[in-house]
């Protein structure tokens, strides 16, 4: 008896032990055989190239960078970009879904179908195309650089970007910096204070309105008392483009406006099944009560909406993380665009390939965390 | 109390939903204390007349006034009816992401800008009434139906209506959990509460109504106090509709 459940329990460890062993002997095989070709090559392997100078251009950065820094630094720029294009498509995307969302289901026939239409286009086209579409309509429409359209003075408008003056900061601009942090500081203790207020009153203060004037005029104020402390650095006309200023170019507006778009179209739809799964009831109760439309939209209908959106917004969001990716198709310099520059250089895809997934590994489960914790918040508490 | 002020006056009120004729020349006079108890079987129209008091549906022809003021598109008039104007709901409607406090001193706040202080004051005080009060910072998820039903009831009566709709309000609960409610709702009316109910209660439209009216295929078809409405039913459909839920 004893050793027959013996012989029950060996059988399953030795197949387990065979399968393991199986799993790590293909691993080492693969491991010795990309070696071994790497080196017939002449391929380095390891992360050092991080610290060898570059040598490329990047014509779009957000960070300080020239040819002569590291490849470690022209990642970090490919990321920054990446970082920057995504949280701006994923705020500008939300508001247009939600507007998109709440039109599909408008009881204004005309909004409704064009909502539709607009849905229904860039979900079935492939985003590629739509990216294409948005740089060449772009480049078309935009004149070259000596027709630039200029709809203020210093603004430069034309097929390399949009070139505006780069504000310079001088001596006594920390005192504008200060009246900005006082008068958000004021802001918050006015927020407060109406919340009081109309906690105890019935009727808050018109705070927005204080805390706008506040956050505009002390800035304002501080600048001309300590002397208009901001010089500008206007683009001029050199050659064929325009040096100095800040740019906006339009790879990264047709990045940005191709992503915007086909993610509004996902969100919007999140948007109209959460406004269509609260109960009919829940209208009835709220209006039969006096409910302003407004209000009924806001503390009652919209609550209940984002129970039903947040999951499946979480996957557009980080779809749109990796669709950012994309980039590299009209030539925005985002982190796999980088990236695959630098493997065209030195020939190390495998660690610029851990390190682009590494990267969007680390986005996308922060941002999914951050998304689980709004839908706690939301969640209903039944029995 | 003032039995000779009318404060909902229907008028040739006619109704469709699309083709299909849902309420026929309906006139109905309500006095201000009055408890009036809606019958009929299903698919008669009658919780489309008590939605149409407050505007929830819109009707085609014919005038409904209410305190005064007609129900137009007007949205002002509107507003200002159901500030006035309760309504207690067959499935509850409470807001489910709400505790039963929010949910009662959401509309005091937000419709009647009430501090909010005294609008907790007033919802704890209707909670004790309806005799809840412990449950005061649940979700209504978390309560029975009769509970939640009482809950709505607090909620309707926090905007200090000078009338109360109740459409089927205990159609939805167990058996057992009927007499709490209605418990509630007999309360309500000794306080000389204006109340139009739509009800298959008939042990409460017998011990409560000042008047019952009897609807049928978007008709009223009679109306009568309730002793007479029981004891010397008029017409055929009345007796048997009447045979029908008595006699079980």
């Amino acid at each position: 008896m004893q050793a027959f459940r013996l012989k029950e329990q060996l059988v399953p460890i030795l197949t387990q032990t065979l399968v393991v062993g199986a799993i790590l002997y293909v691993a080492l095989l693969l491991f010795q055989n990309t070696q071994a070709n790497l080196e017939a090559r002449n391929i380095a392997s390891g992360f050092g190239f991080l610290s060898v100078e570059s040598g490329m251009p990047i014509n779009d950065s957000l960070l300080a960078y020239a040819p002569a820094d590291t490849y470690g630094r022209a990642f970090l720029v490919g990321i920054v970009n990446t970082l920057f294009v995504s949280a701006l498509s994923i705020v500008l995307a939300t508001a247009l879904g939600v507007l998109v969302g709440v039109a599909r289901v408008s009881a204004n026939w005309l909004v409704a179908r064009l909502a539709a239409v607009y849905v229904e286009l860039f979900r079935n086209i492939p985003l590629l195309l739509t990216l294409f579409f948005c740089y060449s309509t772009l480049l078309a429409f935009l004149p070259a650089p000596r027709q630039s359209l200029s709809p203020l003075a210093g603004v430069f408008i034309n097929n390399r970007g949009v070139f505006a003056p780069r504000p310079h900061w001088l001596d006594g601009m920390g005192w504008v910096v200060l009246a900005l942090g006082l008068a958000a500081i004021g802001a918050v203790l006015l927020a407060r204070r109406s919340k009081r207020l109309r906690d105890e009153t019935g009727r808050g203060l018109p705070a927005g309105w204080i805390s706008l004037g506040l956050i505009a005029g002390l800035p304002t104020l501080a600048y001309f008392l300590a002397g208009r402390p901001i010089d500008f650095d206007v683009p001029t006309l050199h050659g064929f483009n325009f040096k100095g200023g800040m740019v906006l170019r339009p790879e990264f507006t047709a990045l940005l406006t191709g992503l915007v778009l086909y993610t509004a179209a996902f969100i919007g739809e999140n948007v109209r099944s959460g406004i269509q799964s609260v109960d009919k009831g829940q209208l009835d109760a709220a209006k039969a009560l006096g409910l302003r439309p407004g209000s009924i939209m806001r503390k009652v209908i919209l609550p209940q909406t984002l129970r039903v959106c947040i999951p499946a917004t979480t996957n557009d969001y980080t779809s749109l993380v990796k669709n950012s990716s994309l980039a590299v198709a009209i030539g925005y310099p985002d982190m796999v665009s980088i990236g695959g520059t630098i493997i065209g250089q030195n020939d190390q895809a495998i660690e610029v390939i851990g390190l682009w997934m590494a990267v969007y590994l680390t986005i996308n489960l922060v941002l999914s965390l951050g998304m689980n914790w709004c839908n706690a918040k939301v969640r209903l508490v039944e029995r | 109390m003032d039995m000779s002020q009318v404060v909902i006056d229907v008028k040739g009120l006619n109704k469709w939903y699309g083709e299909f004729h849902v309420l026929k020349n309906i006139d109905l006079e309500v006095h201000k204390g009055e408890r009036i108890v809606i019958c009929g079987p299903s698919g008669s129209g009658k919780s489309t007349l008590i939605r149409c008091m407050n505007r929830l549906e819109r009707h085609q022809e014919g005038t409904i006034t209410v305190d005064g003021t007609e129900l137009t598109n007007n949205l002002k008039g509107i507003e200002k009816i159901r500030r006035e104007v309760g309504m207690v709901f067959q499935n509850f409607n409470l807001f489910p992401h709400m505790t039963v406090l929010e949910n009662l001193t959401l509309a005091p706040v937000w419709v009647r800008r009430m501090p909010r202080r005294e609008a907790e004051a007033t919802a704890m005080r209707y909670l004790e009434r309806v005799r809840i009060a412990e449950q005061a910072g649940k979700y209504p998820g978390q309560l029975s139906g009769g509970q939640q039903q009482r809950v709505a009831i607090a909620r309707a009566l926090c905007m200090s209506p000078n009338i109360l709709l109740f459409d089927e309000p205990t159609s939805a609960l167990d058996p057992e959990m009927i007499k709490e409610v209605l418990d509630v709702m007999v309360s309500l009316a000794e306080e000389d509460m204006t109340m139009v109910c739509v009800t298959h209660e008939m042990g409460f439209a017998r011990t409560v109504a000042d008047r019952i009216i009897f609807m049928d295929h978007g008709e009223i078809v009679e109306q009568n106090s309730p002793e007479e409405f029981f004891s010397n039913p008029q017409y055929d459909r009345t007796k048997l509709f009447l045979s029908q839920i008595l006699h079980h």
